[in-house]
């Protein structure tokens, strides 16, 4: 399955580029996370960090379609 | 628009007369600045990047969500992004209503949520010339929570 992986402030510096393409088996954006993260070496795992798919907030559980933009944002600091 | 990122610096009358009604006693306004320091460290600018694609889409609802929830008639909130100095304005909540119990409440609840919901982050500038992005794991490990920003 091809994706695209978009990396935010701290992941982008982690994973050194802002996004990229993915071609994977599928699954979830938990397990896109958990992929990318064994191939950039510091983009770390987050417990407060948050996902979008194509450009809406979505659960770590959503099962990615093809074409799907993953939007990675580590934790967020507004206000 | 009920939630806006701005380049430019934030015109606190013009945001408090967007939510201005004649049948509301009340507004509240809550504004954020930029302070001096964050946890025991100098700060001397502070930069905030915000992916505005899901930020403003994200604080409409939160924006609605306070409305239908706390029954106030009017509410704004306007984010900065990009580089600010210290004192500067980097956030502003306006809510109005007849009266003031639901106007501040629906002030708090607006402020704590774009908090920990919309895709914004900060990077602090230190005077030691160290800079880095300030995250709330990190607040969570110091034991503290986001009610204390």
């Amino acid at each position: 399955m091809k994706n695209t992986a978009r990396y935010f402030a701290l992941f982008r510096e982690q994973a050194g580029c802002a996004s990229e393409p993915v071609e994977w088996v599928g699954g979830t954006a938990a397990d896109l996370f958990r992929l990318l993260a064994q191939r950039h070496e510091s983009l770390t795992s987050e417990a407060a960090a948050l996902v979008a798919i194509n450009d809406e907030m979505a659960a770590w559980e959503t099962a990615l379609q093809e074409g799907d933009e993953v939007l990675f944002f580590p934790p967020v600091a507004g206000g | 628009m009920k939630f806006s990122v701005t380049h430019t610096a934030i015109d606190v009358d013009a945001a408090k007369k967007a939510v201005s009604d004649d049948a509301c006693g009340a507004l509240a306004v809550f504004e954020g600045w930029i302070r001096n320091h964050n946890e025991g460290q100098a700060v001397e600018r502070l930069e905030y990047e915000v992916y505005r694609p899901v930020a403003e889409k994200e604080g409409s609802k939160i924006i609605d969500e306070a409305i239908e929830r706390f029954g106030v008639s009017h509410a704004i909130c306007i984010h900065r992004e990009g580089l600010l100095e210290l004192g500067d304005i980097a956030v502003i909540v306006c809510v109005s209503s007849p009266h003031r119990g639901e106007a501040f409440d629906a002030c708090r609840y607006i402020i704590d949520q774009t908090k920990v919901r919309l895709p914004i982050w900060k990077k602090e500038h230190y005077v030691s010339g160290v800079s880095e992005w300030v995250n709330c794991e990190h607040c969570a490990a110091a034991g503290h929570s986001h009610g204390d920003h």
